[in-house]
């Protein structure tokens, strides 16, 4: 479906994608991962076929973006960032009008309208003014706009972001069901879990390149240990304590508020710290996640 | 689409839309735009100028002596001014429907990033919008015309017709120019400077008003240099019915070169824009 090779994005003298290569395969969920702006939306921009390549190859549905564009477009379902949806249209008419600019014939286009407003469960809302409808709703109606010439492939650019928890779940019930419909699905996102929960595979972006590549499991099994141990300590003491307890896991990480250990198994650590007339006021022992694989791989998290 | 059998080889090789079908996809669209805002635009596009020509035309003219030699060959001021105008109204016309709407579609609304992920090209965009510019232009000067026409200011039947379509071209002309400076323009407070450096004094001295001959012979070229006042002397001379057609000749090329210029401008500064 798409196939980057050493794909390259520049405004300037500034290099946002430095050379980074890409498969997505039918029916897959794949994820770019990664901090705001590791390089994800001017990639995602870039398959979209509207911005331009501004180095190596990139080949979308076996077609070239700077040939084909309007083509690639047309088999497209493009979810923004930010919601472009037009608010002096109404719910419905957001839906009836954009299969239009896709050359759908006005009885597809209201049958299609009705279906989509079915599966953003937002039905009621037809007649409302896009202004009156909550985020949620929105990036809902956005999802479903993009759905409207049912597209081979829909990239999702921060799907979530400024959403609350509730709407998220929603949300991603919604995409786990296109893609159980098989449509191919890309996101980006700087949500671990939402990267976890989403994508078969994945790759982490950090400053325009790719950091690791693989399924969330494979990821987590290459790059950090199975569970992880959180000790916080007092205000300022995590720094100088991270070297008394630096032989008991494979790895020790100091955060500002908390020392990782890194360890296989968790508990023993704890016991082994409190063994050591340490005594952390709490403790936390968990899975690793994709937050401790994007830690390693760049020493930074990804709120940063 | 796959019903299309007019879609030539070449084309399919891109996917790129005829420019009939670009236009065409974004129909919709714009009937709804236009069923939303078809209101105020009655207000500026018809009682405005009529406000215009009563007071310029009947009672402020009143007080002018008609010398046809003097009037460009009008009969009276009313039949001078009239045909100036309807050229100024539809360049007015133009310049606001390409200024906010288009910073509206850029940065507002964001409308154009949304219709460029589907099959439509910038180029598409830019001909549905100034094709509705130039909807709203061509119905307000007809409906102008046809208004004024009663009142005897019209030397010949067809003469109204072709000095329509000279200010369907001054529409045009603006339509595209302006879009070219709005495509690029950052932020609303260049609108200001076009319209108190641009509109304004376009209007009040490209020969709407008075004959350019009284400004004296220097600001009198400065004048003919301007866009509005070919489209007003090509309007004035089929309203009047003394038609030069070498001047027409002019007029017109002048006006359809500065037309395919902006076009070219308004899609190369729009793709630029929108490319990021």
């Amino acid at each position: 479906m798409i196939s980057a090779r050493g794909l390259r994005k520049s405004f300037g003298d500034f290099e946002a994608v430095k050379g980074i290569d890409v498969e997505v395969r039918k029916g897959e969920a794949f994820g770019f991962l990664g901090p705001n702006g590791a390089g994800k939306s001017s990639t995602m921009r870039m398959i979209a076929s509207v911005s331009p390549v501004s180095g190596g190859e990139l080949r979308i549905l076996g077609m070239d973006p700077a040939t084909d564009g309007p083509a690639i477009r047309g088999r497209l379902g493009v979810c923004p960032q930010e919601d472009t949806l037009d608010n002096e249209l109404n719910v419905f008419d957001n839906l009836y009008i954009y299969g239009r600019y896709f050359g759908i014939d006005r009885a597809t286009c209201r049958e299609r309208a009705r279906e989509l407003l079915e599966f953003a469960q937002i039905t009621d809302k037809a007649k409302a003014k896009v202004e009156d409808l909550s985020g949620g709703m929105k990036r809902r109606l956005t999802i479903a706009r993009s759905l409207i010439n049912n597209p081979d492939l829909l990239l999702l650019d921060e799907p979530t972001t400024g959403l609350d928890p509730q709407a998220r779940h929603v949300l991603w019930d919604q995409l786990f069901r296109l893609k159980q419909a098989g449509v191919t699905l890309v996101i980006t996102t700087h949500y671990m879990d939402e990267a976890e929960q989403l994508c078969d595979r994945l790759v982490v972006m950090d400053k325009g390149l790719i950091a690791a590549e693989g399924s969330p499991r494979q990821l987590i099994d290459a790059h950090s240990t199975r569970e992880v141990a959180e000790l916080r300590f007092g205000v300022g003491e995590h720094e100088a304590l991270a070297e008394k307890i630096e032989d008991l896991g494979e790895r020790v990480e100091v955060l500002p508020d908390r020392l990782l250990v890194y360890s296989d198994h968790g508990e023993d650590v704890v016991t082994a710290v409190l063994d050591r007339g340490l005594h952390p006021i709490a403790t936390l022992v968990r899975r690793s996640t994709l937050e401790d694989v994007f830690l390693r791989l760049t020493g930074r998290s990804l709120a940063d | 689409m796959a019903s299309d059998a007019t879609t030539t080889a070449a084309q399919r090789a891109t996917g790129a839309l005829s420019a009939r079908e670009g236009m065409a996809r974004q129909y919709d669209y714009w009937l709804t735009v236009l069923k939303r805002t078809w209101r105020g635009g009655v207000v500026s596009s018809f009682l405005t100028p009529l406000l215009y020509v009563v007071a310029m035309g009947v009672l402020l003219g009143g007080f002018i002596e008609g010398d046809p030699d003097r009037l460009e060959g009008a009969t009276s001021y009313l039949a001078f001014v009239v045909p100036g105008l309807v050229a100024s109204h539809a360049m007015t016309i133009a310049v606001s429907e390409s200024t906010y709407p288009v910073m509206g579609a850029i940065k507002w609304h964001k409308t154009f990033y949304a219709q460029l992920a589907t099959p439509l090209a910038v180029r598409d965009l830019v001909n549905a919008f100034i094709g509705f510019v130039m909807f709203r232009v061509a119905s307000a000067c007809a409906v102008f015309m046809l208004v004024i026409a009663p009142f005897g200011v019209f030397a010949t039947w067809w003469g109204p017709i072709l000095a329509w379509l000279s200010q369907v071209l001054v529409g045009f002309a603006f339509a595209t120019l302006v879009f070219a400076y709005s495509a690029r323009l950052r932020s609303e407070e260049g609108f200001g400077l076009l319209f108190r450096l641009g509109v304004i004094p376009l209007t009040l001295f490209s020969g709407a008003f008075f004959p350019i001959s009284n400004l004296g012979p220097v600001l009198e070229w400065i004048a003919r240099l301007t866009p509005l006042w070919h489209g007003v002397s090509l309007s004035r001379m089929f309203c009047v019915g003394q038609v030069d057609w070498s001047l027409v000749v002019l007029h017109v090329v002048v006006l359809v070169t500065l037309t395919v210029v902006g076009w070219f401008l308004a899609v190369r500064n729009l793709d630029r824009r929108l490319e990021v």
